[in-house]
């Protein structure tokens, strides 16, 4: 398979180039900046105030209805992963067609509403601008419409002609509006489209509803009524091939061959020679390809002209056979000077069933990797780009999914749908999600909470780390310590939930009370997560425990502190200075040994603090703290004493 | 592709490098008229600069984002030969107000006797440690040990590479299965030390950063190089800028465990080659997932270079200046194609004309 060589679109940045030659860049969350500058070094300076130009590939993100097909097949497509693999395969095909019809009914539902906005707006460019988005739309569905058929619901001879034709009439509606125009006119038969109704309905294979026009002209003109009874009975026996029904394909041959040598017949003995109209209709039943090339403005497209030419020549049309129909049928539409458009090309490679052909085409045509990373994900899981000798059958798929799903990455809101693409993408999903959702903008904390979750849910620790960490420090940063100190534990970050700590006993020290106390109440088993954060939970508890009046285990919390170590040695004098309340109650809180505990610990603090280099007001300030607690100590003991030592009467 | 905005960027000089931070929401510019200014995207989705300040005595040449894990740090560098760390600090109320926020220096680094020529931040998980590299040929590895107190930076590796350097590149991975890795690249015309582009390995054993490979084939001058973000590959992907776009392969090679104290060798294959600019490259780097490489020329064009599925190499876009003068101010959006009537769809392959344009139904 060569590779077409396409010749890269030059993007013209305006008002850059002028003053110096070089171009700048930075790679930006989808989109690229760019910059005049020079890179020599050494040049001549420049005079003018520079501009930073931000420069876009897609955008079709951007729109609000285009937001609408993202979202909506995002669902169909992991409803598709889901889909049991044991199920049996005739069943398993009508599931994919299902899905297939699904895709397009989204597809349909996003035109529409595109074509009702471009109606109704008022400004010109955005006018023009949804025109265009709904004509790329219109040929998505076309290409869709038609790998569903032909390879999908890969449908046999027979059943393909009419899927066909069901297609071809799919896409050109307006046969519909004019038939109902001339209907509902006062006399159709004279309606100047009257004819041109007729064989469009014709052309289309849609013999009832043709005969149900041409029966107004009937009633009209009495006495060539027998011509018109004529073409309604030829009109009428044209075999149709039922695919539920007990005919076999054979059959069906014998059939219609019948039939088309009786429309034969009509033809050799003039039998609609009286009317020119009706002969022309008799030679396109006979499938006579100059009279259907006539009809090159009804047809509109060489497809038409292509189902067209099969359904009288020869319905039957096995697959396989159809790109030789298809190529033929191009090149005499076309004429020998029109060269082919892209979408022509595209179309014309499915009728070859190149399928590999057509996804390449698409990739490089259309703008976004949405319609080939979806259409390609459901025919692999067909089974079908295997089949087709392409030994990366599957790395293709994964490959445009994987550029689909980063395309949305950069999208504020739909970055979460990327998020299921990856999850599905066996070999490199993971990767390019860790590396992706790092980047996430963590602009509130819902949002950074959103983006931990998913994290959370796939065991992407380093990713839970970072984020948790970013926020913390954020939170650091704007003093908010209760959100810090939350956001270290989720990162499960000891160094940092103990810098926070050591900040929040900063404040309380400098405040005399604590904040956040909702959080500091309810750590919990995080608390353990570093020696200061136990510290700090635990002396709030001993606050709490104070503030309730519960004294003897305010005084056995505080102790312990001391005795278990939690506490660092520069908060013991604040410690020990809380006691002090407890000291002077008048009931007795600590027992005896609690009090030689904690008199030791105050001498303990004296011997290091003889080391210390302190200002002459602090040393003052300290031995007089020391002497106070000496004093509160040796009364409280004495007490202490007295009350254990009674015997209680 | 189109330009969807245009900021007056509002520097009295040329503008030499501009910087997103981690997550697109911030933007630092550094220009020869010596200062950085920084660029917030408000939720209006407008930038708005929320600081401008002189920091070097020369021109700023690069500037540079460091982690967010370690908050809101800058690094510049400059042809005073020195280079800067910045922090911003919480303003007063009224400064949010008024939408500014002020920077200031934690510290300059002034070891470099000549023009510091680039400054990077290495990966996070190596901590807070940032990298110069001079035309003194002295690349020089920074580290702050404690993450809060960014006034303290201690010079860990002084790397000598006997050429004048122009640029260095850390190696994003931060898989264990291969120690921290820096390229280091040339822009000296000496012939005697042909490769000019070096790659230094960290060495668990003796500490050191030791040269792993010397690219022997780039011998022209290298004017910017680049690793490509590792998407769990296990061999690793670097860009250069020389006399054309140059993308290496580099195969660590599987180490014998007697001699596993040693550097890794590699074996080094080249991906791919691109000289559409027919002349000097002077910046390339890599988007974020690796999957499109930018290059910028001599022919004051951008080329954007992406490969297939098949690993092939092919340039899917091309960005110029039009060469006009800039008529007065900034803003409206303008979409052009260089191609095509502005606004018309049309689906075109083969031939002349586009790669990604839209799509005409046939009448119908």
């Amino acid at each position: 398979m060569e590779e077409l060589d396409v010749e890269p679109s030059t993007t013209l940045i305006p008002g850059v180039g002028f003053h110096q030659k070089h171009l700048g860049f930075e790679w930006g969350p989808g989109d690229l900046l760019v910059y005049e500058t020079n890179y020599r070094l050494q040049g001549p300076r420049s005079a003018s105030s520079p501009l930073v130009h931000i420069v876009r590939r897609d955008e079709d993100i951007c729109s609000p209805i285009l937001r609408k097909l993202f979202n909506e097949s995002h669902l169909i497509f992991v409803g598709l992963q889901k889909l049991k693999e044991d199920v049996p395969s005739k069943n398993k095909k009508s599931q994919f067609v299902s899905v297939s019809k699904n895709y397009r009914s989204v597809i349909r539902a996003c035109m529409e509403e595109l074509q009702q906005n471009a109606v109704s707006t008022r400004e010109g460019p955005l006018a023009s601008q949804y025109g265009d988005q709904v004509s790329i739309l219109l040929a998505i569905e076309l290409i869709w419409n038609l790998c569903e058929v032909l390879f999908i619901d890969a449908a046999p001879a027979g059943s393909l002609l009419l899927l066909l034709l069901d297609w071809v009439r799919l896409h050109k509606s307006d046969v519909d509006t004019r038939a109902r125009e001339v209907l509902q006119s006062e006399s159709p038969a004279l309606h100047q489209s009257y004819w041109d109704v007729v064989i469009s309905l014709v052309l289309q294979g849609r013999t009832d509803e043709a005969r149900q026009v041409l029966s107004k002209q009937a009633s009209l003109r009495a006495e060539s009524s027998s011509v018109f009874k004529r073409m309604d009975g030829l009109l009428q026996s044209m075999p149709i091939f039922n695919p539920a029904g007990t005919q076999t394909l054979t059959e069906f041959d014998v059939k219609w061959r019948h039939w088309h040598e009786e429309c034969d017949r009509c033809l050799q003995d003039n039998t609609f020679a009286s009317s020119r109209q009706l002969e022309t209709i008799c030679k396109i039943l006979v499938g006579d390809e100059d009279t259907l090339l006539e009809q090159k403005e009804l047809l509109s497209t060489w497809y038409h002209f292509l189902v067209t030419r099969l359904l009288f020549t020869h319905p039957t049309i096995k697959p396989p056979d159809l790109h030789y129909y298809a190529q033929s049928s191009m090149n005499m539409f076309l004429g020998p000077r029109a060269s082919p458009e892209p979408l022509d090309i595209i179309l014309l490679s499915a009728f070859e069933f190149d399928l590999h052909q057509v996804i390449k085409d698409c990739s490089i045509a259309l703008n976004n990797w949405w319609f080939v990373a979806h259409l390609t994900d459901l025919l692999d899981h067909c089974k079908l780009l295997q089949s087709h000798n392409l030994h990366f059958g599957s790395n293709l798929r994964e490959f445009l999914v994987l550029e689909y799903a980063s395309g949305l990455f950069t999208h504020h809101s739909l970055w979460q749908l990327a998020v299921d693409y990856f999850d599905h993408c066996p070999e490199f999903g993971r990767v390019y999600l860790e590396l992706q959702i790092e980047r996430v903008p963590l602009d509130t904390e819902r949002k950074a909470i959103k983006v931990l979750r998913i994290c959370e849910d796939r065991q992407m620790s380093e990713q839970v780390r970072s984020i948790c960490k970013i926020m913390a420090k954020r939170a650091l940063r704007n003093n908010r310590l209760g959100s810090a100190l939350s956001w270290s534990i989720r990162a499960k970050d000891a160094a940092f939930a103990t810098l926070i700590s050591e900040r929040f006993l900063q404040d309380y020290s400098n405040k005399g009370s604590f904040t956040d106390l909702d959080l500091l109440d309810n750590l919990g088993p995080a608390m353990l997560l570093s020696d200061r954060l136990t510290f700090l939970g635990k002396y709030r508890e001993f606050h709490r425990l104070y503030g309730e009046k519960r004294f003897s285990e305010a005084a056995r919390l505080l102790l312990s502190l001391m005795t278990a170590k939690i506490a660092p040695r520069s908060l013991w004098m604040t410690l020990l200075t809380d006691a002090l309340p407890l000291l002077e109650q008048k009931e007795v809180i600590f027992s005896v040994d609690q009090t030689y505990e904690l008199m030791s610990c105050l001498e303990e603090l004296n011997l290091d603090s003889k080391d210390s280099n302190q200002t002459d007001q602090d040393e003052d300030i300290e031995s007089t703290k020391t002497e106070l607690l000496r004093l509160a100590l040796a009364r409280n003991l004495a007490m202490a004493i007295v009350k254990e030592g009674t015997i209680e009467t | 592709m189109f330009v969807a905005k245009s900021i007056a960027a509002d520097h009295k000089d040329l503008i030499h490098d501009v910087s997103y931070d981690f997550h697109g929401r911030r933007m630092a510019t550094c220009s020869s008229d010596q200062s950085v200014k920084v660029w917030d995207k408000g939720d209006d989705g407008e930038w708005h600069c929320t600081a401008s300040w002189k920091t070097h005595s020369g021109s700023v040449w690069r500037v540079t984002w460091a982690h967010p894990e370690f908050g809101q740090v800058l690094a510049s560098c400059s042809f005073d030969r020195t280079a800067a760390v910045w922090e911003e600090i919480v303003g007063e109320s009224n400064d949010k107000q008024r939408g500014q926020s002020h920077w200031i220096k934690r510290t300059t680094l002034v070891d470099s006797r000549t023009s510091v020529t680039d400054v990077k931040f290495a990966p996070k998980h190596m901590g807070l440690m940032l990298t110069t590299c001079s035309a003194d040929g002295v690349v020089r590895i920074y580290e702050a040990p404690d993450v809060m107190n960014l006034s303290q930076w201690s010079l860990q590796h002084e790397i000598s590479c006997k050429l004048s350097c122009s640029c260095i590149s850390w190696n994003p991975s931060s898989s264990r299965a291969h120690p921290p890795m820096i390229a280091v690249g040339s822009d000296d015309s000496n012939v005697t030390y042909s490769g000019k582009v070096q790659i230094y390995e960290y060495n668990e054993n003796t500490r050191k950063y030791a040269k792993a490979e010397t690219l022997m084939t780039v011998t022209d001058p290298v004017h910017d190089i680049a690793f490509a973000p590792n998407l769990g590959r296990s061999f690793h992907v670097l860009a250069i800028a020389t006399k054309d776009v140059r993308i290496f392969k580099l195969i660590p090679m599987r180490r014998e465990s007697a001699n596993s104290s040693g550097a890794t060798k590699f074996e080094v294959q080249v991906m791919a080659q691109f000289d559409s600019h027919n002349s000097q490259v002077w910046r390339v780097s890599w988007n974020i997932t690796s999957t499109l490489l930018a290059s910028s020329g001599d022919d004051g064009c951008v080329r954007l270079w992406k490969a297939n599925y098949m690993d092939n190499w092919k340039c899917t876009g091309i960005l110029r200046g039009d060469g006009s003068p800039v008529n007065g101010s900034s803003g409206h959006a303008v979409a052009l194609n260089a191609v095509g009537v502005p606004g018309a769809a049309q689906m075109v392959v083969g031939a002349a004309s586009a790669g990604r344009k839209k799509a005409q139904l046939m009448p119908g």
